[in-house]
């Protein structure tokens, strides 16, 4: 019966590694899609609060971020705990606000400046003083559209 | 049994499935947008002649530094400001003029003449917490959502869907210009019905 005679080696063949670049590929370009760039590191807590009567934010490059909150860990030693504002990647104050979007603005493409809208990523345990300070220099400069970013989710989850 | 040699497995389909689901990725992915509560700053110049608002057309919510809510001076549960700020705005006590055919309140004398007459005024202490105050302002949109919401569907009933939805539909880059225009015109109608007049004043330090 030599038809089933068998070679008596146990070894596995060697696996086939011609689509492995296939798959690295493939994650590559599925990371590209799904990153988001953001092109500040926060240096601010930012657990943004919940809310679900909310508007979607699209456009990017419509928008001007501010972010405000208590700094991060690493930042306390330097910085307390008192809440501070986050411009680009370094802190401001309050009277840099009104600079900082002004230059925002003039970075921006001339038929995009009429339309810009800011956007305040604040932490939601920040004191509401800080943020009419925000509100009060955005006015002072006539950048009046204004967006509270959220989280989406019931505002009964603000209240723990 | 004696032990058999594994055949070679084809390799050759692997790349069309590695496409495949690069494919199948690329089309399911959306990119995370933000979103957020869209407001509007009032401008900084003075009105010269500030008009003059009876005081039964405002709707006054206090936020304390305690972060508790004082609605129409009584404190009030946030789970009520909803249903009491819908009352408010849809009260229609107006006569003659200021009346408000398509109200659906109480007419209570003491309360609103009609939806374009009234006004929330919220104000909130420097020690308010953040989310509280978001907390306030989600559940003050939320009530002229339901007002916008009702009257839309009044009048397209053959639309199938609420003003929110509608608004959303609009705000996609997706819909085509000859929608966007004809939800436009029903979305400024329904704003209209019930424009939002949300006025927020400066903070005070001691409350």
């Amino acid at each position: 019966m030599a038809k089933f005679n068998k070679k008596k080696s146990g070894d596995l063949p060697a696996i086939s590694t011609a689509s492995l670049p296939d798959i690295v590929f493939m994650l590559l370009f599925f990371f590209m899609v799904a990153t988001v760039m953001r092109d500040s590191t926060l240096m601010v807590q930012n657990t943004l609060p919940a809310a679900d009567q909310v508007q979607k934010l699209d456009k990017k490059d419509r928008v001007i971020y501010i972010y405000a909150g208590k700094p991060s860990s690493r930042y306390v030693d330097t910085y307390g705990t008192q809440a501070r504002i986050q411009l680009n990647d370094k802190f401001g104050s309050v009277e840099e606000v009104g600079a900082f979007v002004l230059a925002e603005r003039a970075a921006k493409r001339e038929e995009l400046q009429n339309v810009l809208t800011t956007a305040l990523k604040v932490d939601s345990d920040t004191k509401m003083g800080i943020i009419s300070d925000i509100k009060q220099e955005l006015r002072k400069v006539n950048a009046l559209k204004l967006n509270y970013t959220t989280r989406v989710g019931d505002y009964t989850q603000n209240f723990n | 049994m004696a032990k058999r040699k594994a055949p070679e497995v084809n390799a050759g389909s692997m790349a069309d499935i590695a496409f495949l689901l690069l494919i199948f990725f690329l089309v399911t992915t959306t990119i995370e947008t933000d979103s957020g509560i869209n407001r509007k700053l009032p401008p900084m110049e003075d009105q010269i002649d500030p008009p003059i608002i009876r005081e039964k057309n405002i709707f006054t919510v206090v936020v304390n530094k305690n972060n508790q809510l004082l609605v129409e001076e009584s404190l009030t549960d946030i789970k009520e400001l909803r249903g009491l700020a819908v009352d408010f705005l849809d009260n229609g006590g107006g006569s003659g003029e200021e009346a408000c055919d398509y109200c659906q309140g109480e007419r209570d004398p003491r309360s609103s003449d009609n939806p374009d007459k009234a006004i929330i005024s919220l104000k909130n202490d420097r020690e308010t917490e953040y989310k509280v105050y978001i907390a306030v302002q989600n559940e003050l949109v939320a009530a002229y959502n339901e007002l916008r919401n009702r009257e839309f569907s009044r009048l397209n009933p053959n639309l199938g869907i609420s003003y929110v939805e509608a608004d959303l539909i609009y705000s996609d880059p997706r819909t085509s210009s000859d929608d966007k225009a004809s939800l436009k015109e029903k979305l400024d109608v329904v704003k209209q019905l019930y424009p939002q007049k949300l006025s927020e004043a400066e903070p005070s330090k001691v409350n």
